[in-house]
């Protein structure tokens, strides 16, 4: 057992004993208060580059499960990418010994396995009352006798390119007549959203993060925009071709939807700004009420970033969600087209599941919008286009992420 | 139609402009129903749920009216309740108190299980809508479609969520076809019952027979269903407003697998094995539920969760504020009862401020950044031939609860919670063979944690061999294996040197206690825990102070709910105000319960109202002393020596108070005191004077008050020749004594050498006391408060009962009627000699016995608040513990002396009653003696002392009059007369008369007129068929068994026929004066009851008046 450190910059220093690999790391530090769901959190592709603090104290309890594992889809049915994307994790208690059915080894070989840093033994509700007193901070963990990393700010990266699809890829639909296509935006996209589109019934096509989606949107049934990690102002090319879409009126009708990064993108697509939160909202319990008809729903969030809600020009958007806690923007709709967004998670993973409402309001848009289609089509008495004759031939496409 | 006139949200939030509550209109004061006298499975939880109602109703200004006989409860004080009424928590008397006081509404979900089943009977009465009285809250409909099986599992099929398959039957016979068809091993449920009570397992046709007829007895269906025995079990608190809103404020997991009822289980809090998948597809069939149910308010869901799998099924929905609700909010932070009562008002989740930070909504889930550990406190090594498996009828009389950031941390501390004996993850040598641990491990007992420790501390089992055997999950089997890692370095210390810094540190974060350390390490190194912790001290290791605040320190909170860990590196609180430390009453257990709550409470409020600053320290999740807004900071932690001195320390607090919290705290004040603590009040040395019998004795005798003759025992034969000399009977008992625990009353010579050697096992530090036995003697309570020597105040409470029933198993009178003027003086005259001999400053109280007109006798005396202080402080209208605070901090403040005994005139009589809960205790011997029995109390006024007696029998649990023309069971001592006067006193009512035997039916002759029939009724051992039979086609409604002695096996004729009452759910009268006492308020009230019973009555009985109104002012 080596001994570790984890240093917040300018911050406080906390020893403990590494439990992962061996490997000194800095990137971003940040936390949550999430009670379960470490593998799904650790896999998030919006945690690229991040040192995750668990204030929940006792974390590998139940193992890590079959990393390998896929389901009818082809989706990988534990984990919400093939890899663990934090560079660290600090907890107060690792579980040595861990206990469950469905794990095949502890969170220390799978950490050891996928280089994540590791370190246990952690006062980690100080580490929570620096990082909310001063703001989310550069830290870095530090194995044994190596020579500490130099701190390094993930922010200042590009980091959706590192996680989005190479090359597009098609996941279809288990039903013979899948009802609808639709194409996503991988900015770092959680297995999940991808399951909750398909398990409606639809195909879903994903597409690298600065794809012109502007110029295949009619092929769709629908375009989602997925969440992903960093600063969403980094992503100047994704935010030109959602403005294009957006500008476009041919694509007026057409269903859009996104979840976190997406939401912000779109947002920042349509001439509002994005404020870094003081240090984030990482959590499995924030509430969000619904500003359309007063519901409350707790909700799974991950993001540092939030829409400047007064930012939003106010003849095309209105807020959907807030935020009960701090009062932030927590989804937007557009006041004449089919289009929302949210900035919680509502395909959960970890998380409450109490949101993946949005999937169905998604989906009758997506219905909406088929019947419409096929109502101008029958008017001006054309034939109804096949949908699933696609540009893109969907049979070489590859099934899962390319990953270079 | 609902009372709701919106079920639509609204963009409405506390913090918001659109703040625009919609409440149910016209409600200006509510009926709140009480749970009453605490019982096996419903006890202290519902005194802080309804305290917290209360306080919720209160700050929205509706006038509160409630009704709890429970008079040592916090809820039952005019700082909460607006009104108050010591009555039976029963429909009729329900109904009387909404006929005179025409409440707008009720609460129904706040008083347990008897709240809610009278609510669901005063609906079907049409009561509630003749008076037009709104039902708050969840609505009847829903507490019916919860609490029916059948009803429940057609709703819960609607919405495909799996429960465990059973099949609603009303005889035995059906349900023995219904287990063949669902196969075995099978569990029974009785439909509404409280804590599982009449449920249980059945491996075969034989064992459910038995338990059907048993269950049948109680209630009138029962569910069978497949035993999902080895599952993991779970539960979830949920929370739904009028609109929908809905969140889930904490989920717990049991140590224990399925099978163990949930109140007898080790808990967890949040649940520890569960994956995100488990975990949240739990939550949302919860919230799921509660939905389709239509919830408004609180609710808890109970699941079995396959351990190697996702398949689950729904146990059972409680919808209404449960032992589990007090245990989330205490684990949480989040006041569960509190939110429940606002929503019930119309406010929504969103329109509410969290309590805890006061600037984030309520509509939210607390995220915990520690564990919480539970574990039931058992206490049935009190009672002859019960039963010790715990199974899915609850047992146990309360729970601890303990916080640490790691598991060994909060488990350690829990298990030395439970009991100053145990020193934490321990084992126990009656585990002496491998056949005993198996048997241990495989089949549930209250021991079993010990064998668990005995089988991995001292056995070398491995955690599968445990697993296998016990089912518990490995996860917690691991951990404990942390623990028993460090046992193992500490026995390897062989010396001082070995004890290095980083050995303790890592105890420390383990949960070790010193005095743990102390024994663990080599004992001929003679380190006492003073060592250990002033070793600990030079290196610097202390506990850190640690906030619950519901989020993890996600947002600031400056909540002052507190708890100690040595896992951190740093202090969430400074250290500033110098606090007074109150300390609180520990687990609820026979002999201390909610009483010493209402003290501490007590204790806090007034120093606040003196300018204070309060700490309490306290760790029973029951408690109202526990509620973080009682005192300036509370501190939910263990009770030891070594705890309260760290945060003495800490705070650098101004002073202790160890005399308000019964034995516990008392316990550890000579320890504080040595180590240079100041405790308020008598000095701890003066008080040792009076827990020394030894000493005790000496100062009696040298201020010439009287005593029985007594002896400190050193050998047998001396304990022989001196009970030759005093004459037999005589009383043995330890020096220090909570609650009766192993004292007994000796009638021979051979009985002595039996339990002289079970006693003297007991504790070696203290030497064993013997006295002489008084027969027949009078017995009396003196409570009082002095001031450096001088009595402030004192209560004379008069017991009905003879000497030698334990005095909190007595039923007390007050003010005393049959007490004369000279004997008040006498007992005033002790009183002040006492007071001065030990210097008393504050509370104290003493029992003694009057033998005719022989001088009074001291047979004990506690210098320290009692168990009666709430029942005198009510009765009297002057709150004792006010004056003992008072008297703590001296000064000007200081009441003057008064004689309420003498100076005082009372137009009124209380009566307090014990509670029993040997329902709950399979097997347990209904009798009373030296050894406390009772779980509870109850008290009723009067105008007179039959009317107030004939009330608090009738607060009793489940207490139901026998009406004419059914029969009466006799039985017991035909060697005195009490029998056949209680006989005599009713044979005209028209009850049937029924004798187990030709010679009680020849006794009873002796008594009654001749024409009155006694029926020889022949019970067949063994065959609870027929008994059963016997009793219900005889319509037997009561039985008085008047056993002159313990029952020497379980053939006893009596020990069965006071079984078989209780089994059957009947009133039963096992003591000569109450029996009387009961006989004469049958004799006189009867009449009046049938009448009152009557479907047309519009008469309100006397006794129905609130507390105010007898007393003719509002007190305390």
């Amino acid at each position: 057992m080596s001994k570790a450190i984890f240093n917040i910059q300018n911050g406080p220093t906390f020893e403990g004993i590494s439990f992962g690999a061996e490997k000194s790391i800095a990137g971003e530090a940040v936390f949550t208060t999430s009670l379960v769901g470490y593998p799904e959190s650790m896999t998030d592709p919006s945690y690229r580059g991040q040192i995750l603090v668990f204030t929940q104290p006792l974390i590998g309890n139940y193992g890590v499960p079959d990393c390998t594992a896929r389901d009818q889809f082809n989706l990988l049915k534990y984990f919400e990418s093939p890899h663990a994307h934090v560079i660290g994790i600090v907890v107060a208690e690792y579980a040595y010994k861990y206990s469950h059915w469905n794990a095949i080894e502890s969170l220390a070989d799978w950490c050891k396995r996928e280089g994540v840093a590791a370190i246990t033994g952690v006062d980690t509700r100080a580490v929570v009352q620096y990082l909310r007193e001063e703001g989310s901070s550069l830290g870095r963990i530090t194995i044994g006798n190596d020579t500490p990393v130099e701190y390094f700010d993930p922010m200042a990266t590009h980091l959706v390119e590192q996680v989005t699809t190479k090359k597009p890829f098609h996941v279809a639909s288990t039903l013979s007549e899948p009802i609808a296509n639709i194409a996503l935006i991988d900015c770092g996209v959680k297995e999940n959203i991808i399951r909750c589109l398909v398990a409606r019934g639809a195909n879903v096509t994903v597409f690298p993060c600065d794809f012109k989606i502007q110029e295949i949107a009619d092929q769709f049934d629908g375009i989602f925009l997925s969440n992903g990690p960093g600063d969403p102002a980094m992503n100047v090319k994704t935010i030109a071709n959602l403005k294009e879409l957006l500008n476009n009126s041919k694509f007026d009708k057409i269903p859009i939807f996104g979840i976190c990064l997406g939401h912000q993108l779109l947002a920042l697509a349509s001439g509002a700004k994005t404020v870094k939160l003081k240090y984030g909202n990482r959590a499995h319990n924030i509430p969000v009420m619904d500003l359309t008809t007063g519901q409350c729903h707790i909700t799974s969030q991950n993001h540092g970033y939030a829409v400047d809600v007064d930012s939003l020009p106010k003849d095309q958007w209105k807020p959907y969600f807030i935020n009960l806690n701090d009062q932030s923007n927590e989804g937007m709709i557009h006041l004449t087209k089919p289009i929302f967004s949210t900035q919680f998670h509502p395909e959960a993973k970890g998380g409450p599941l109490d949101t993946d409402i949005m999937f169905d309001k998604f989906f009758e848009n997506i219905e909406a919008f088929k019947n419409q289609q096929k109502d101008i089509k029958l008017e001006h008495s054309q034939k109804p286009t096949n949908l699933k004759q696609l540009n893109l031939n969907i049979d070489v496409l590859a099934k899962e992420r390319v990953l270079l | 139609m609902s009372i709701y006139t919106s079920t639509e949200p609204s963009i409405s939030s506390f913090n918001s402009p659109n703040y625009n509550p919609q409440l149910v209109e016209n409600v200006n004061s509510v009926l709140v129903i009480g749970s009453g006298g605490l019982s096996i499975g419903q006890a202290g939880e519902f005194d802080y749920s309804g305290s917290q109602a209360i306080k919720a109703l209160k700050e929205s200004n509706i006038k509160t009216i409630l009704i709890n006989p429970n008079i040592a409860t916090n809820q039952t004080s005019h700082s909460l309740a607006d009104r108050v009424y010591y009555l039976p928590v029963t429909p009729e008397y329900i109904t009387y108190i909404i006929e005179r006081e025409r409440p707008d509404a009720i609460l129904l979900t706040f008083g347990g299980q008897t709240g809610l089943n009278c609510g669901i009977a005063l609906d079907q009465s049409g009561t509630l809508a003749k008076f037009g009285v709104k039902v708050l809250g969840t609505p009847i409909s829903t507490l019916i479609t919860s609490e029916d099986r059948e009803r429940f599992a057609t709703a819960l099929k609607q919405i495909n969520i799996p429960i465990a398959e059973s099949v609603a039957c009303e005889t035995v016979e059906a349900t023995l076809e219904s287990a063949a068809k669902i196969g075995y091993p099978v569990i029974v449920r009785s439909a509404f019952a409280l804590g599982g009570l009449g449920s249980g397992f059945a491996n075969n046709e034989d064992e459910l027979r038995q338990l059907a007829s048993q269950s049948l007895a109680l209630a009138p269906q029962i569910l069978v269903e497949k035993s999902l025995k080895g599952w993991k079990e779970v539960e979830y608190e949920v929370v739904r407003d009028r609109a929908n809103n809905c969140i889930t404020v904490c989920n717990m997991e049991n140590f224990d697998p399925l099978g163990v009822h949930t109140g007898d289980s080790i808990v967890f809090a949040p649940s520890q094995t569960l994956s995100d998948e488990e975990f949240h597809m739990l939550r949302s069939a919860a919230i799921k539920i509660i939905r389709h149910l239509g919830v408004i308010g609180e609710c808890n869901v109970q699941y079995a969760l396959q351990p190697d799998g996702l398949d689950y099924r729904v146990i059972e929905v409680n919808a209404r504020l449960s032992r589990s609700s007090a245990l989330a909010s205490k684990a949480t932070g989040y006041p569960l009862a509190y939110t429940a009562a606002k929503i019930a008002l119309g406010y929504t989740l969103p329109e509410l401020p969290n309590p805890i930070t006061k600037t984030t909504v309520a509509n939210f889930e607390p995220s915990l950044d520690y564990i919480v550990a539970k574990i039931p406190k058992w206490d049935l090594a009190k009672f002859q031939y019960v039963d010790r498996s715990i199974g899915s009828s609850m047992k146990s009389v309360g729970e601890v609860m303990a916080i640490g950031r790691n598991y060994e941390e909060a488990f350690q501390k829990a298990l030395r919670q439970i009991d100053p004996s145990v020193i934490g993850f321990q084992g126990s040598d009656e585990f002496n063979t491998k056949e005993k641990i198996d048997e241990a491990l495989a089949n549930p007992t209250d021991r079993r944690v010990l064998a668990i420790g005995q089988a991995m501390i001292h056995e070398g089992y491995s955690v599968d061999t445990i697993h296998e055997l016990s089912k518990i999950d490995k996860w917690f089997l691991y951990k404990c294996e942390n623990i028993v890692e460090v046992y193992k370095m500490l026995f390897d210390v062989k010396s001082l040197d070995q004890l290095t810094k980083e050995l303790l540190t890592k105890a420390k974060k383990l949960g070790f206690s010193d005095k743990q350390i102390s024994k663990s390490i080599f004992a001929d190194l003679k380190q006492s825990e003073f060592d250990i912790r002033r070793l600990r001290k030079s290196f610097g290791i202390v506990p850190f102070v640690k906030r619950i605040d519901t989020l993890a320190a996600e947002f600031p909170a400056m909540t002052n709910y507190l708890y100690t860990t040595y896992n951190a590196v740093k202090s969430d609180v400074e250290f500033n105000e110098n606090g007074m430390l109150v300390l609180g009453s520990g687990v609820y257990r026979i002999g201390s319960s909610v009483e010493f709550d209402w003290c501490a409470v007590n204790t806090a409020n007034t120093l606040r109202k003196e300018g204070k600053k309060t700490i309490m320290i306290n760790y029973n999740p029951e408690t109202v002393s526990t509620d973080f807004d009682e005192v300036d900071r509370l501190y939910f932690e263990e009770l030891s020596f070594e705890r309260v001195m760290d945060i003495y320390e800490l705070e650098q607090s101004e002073g202790c108070i160890i005399s308000v919290g019964g034995q516990q705290p008392q316990n550890i004040a000579l320890s504080l005191y040595e180590n240079g603590c100041n405790i308020l009040g008598t000095n701890p040395m003066d008080i040792d004077k009076a827990e020394n019998r030894h000493k005790f004795s000496t100062i009696l005798d040298s201020i010439n008050v009287d005593q029985p003759e007594w002896s400190e025992l050193s050998s047998m034969e001396e304990a022989s020749k001196f009970a030759e000399k005093v004459g037999f009977p005589v009383l043995i008992r330890p020096s220090y004594v909570l609650s009766g625990a192993a004292m007994s009353v000796v009638n021979d010579d051979q009985e002595l050498h039996a339990k002289l050697s079970l006693a003297s096992d007991i504790s070696p530090d203290h030497p064993v006391v013997m006295s002489k036995f008084i027969e027949g003697a009078q017995e009396i309570d003196v409570d009082a408060v002095a001031h450096k020597g001088k009595v402030l105040v004192h209560a004379i409470s008069e017991h009905i009962e003879n000497a030698g029933i334990h005095s909190g198993d007595a039923s007390l009178i007050l003010p005393p009627q049959r007490l004369s003027n000279d004997t008040k003086l006498e007992l005033k005259d002790i009183a002040d000699k006492v007071a001065i001999a030990w210097n008393i400053t504050g509370p104290f109280n003493m029992q003694i016995i009057k033998d005719g007109k022989k001088p009074l006798k001291v047979i004990e005396c506690n210098i320290r608040a009692s168990r009666s202080f709430p029942f005198v402080s009510k009765v009297l209208g002057v709150n004792f513990i006010e004056v003992a605070v008072k008297a703590f901090l001296g000064g000007d403040n200081v009441p003057k002396p008064v004689d309420l005994m003498m100076n005082k005139t009372y137009n009124y009589v209380a009566t307090k009653v014990p509670q029993f809960s040997f329902t709950r205790l399979a097997g347990a011997d209904p009798f009373l003696g030296v050894e406390m029995a009772s779980t509870g109390e109850v008290a009723s006024f009067g105008k007179d002392f039959l009317e107030s007696y004939w009330t608090a029998i009738q607060s009793t649990m489940n207490f139901k009059v026998p009406l004419p023309p059914s029969g009466i069971l006799f039985g017991g001592d035909l060697s005195k007369d009490f029998l056949g006067n209680v006989a005599k006193e009713i044979q005209d009512l028209g009850f049937h008369f029924f004798a187990p035997n030709v010679q009680t039916k020849e006794y009873l002759s002796k008594y009654i007129d001749s024409k009155i029939a006694v029926e020889i009724l022949d019970f067949p051992k063994n065959d609870n068929k027929k008994i059963r039979a016997l009793f219900e086609d005889n319509d037997i409604k009561c039985v008085f068994n008047l056993g002159s002695k313990r029952a020497e096996n379980t053939d006893d004729p009596d020990y069965q026929m006071r079984r078989q009452a209780i089994d059957f759910a009947l009133p039963l009268f096992n003591e000569p004066q109450t029996a009387q006492l009961f006989a004469q308020a049958l004799h006189v009230k009867v009449g009046e009851k049938i009448e009152l019973l009557k479907p047309n009555n519009t008469k309100i009985p006397s006794e129905v008046l609130s507390w105010e109104e007898f007393l003719g002012y509002k007190a305390i």
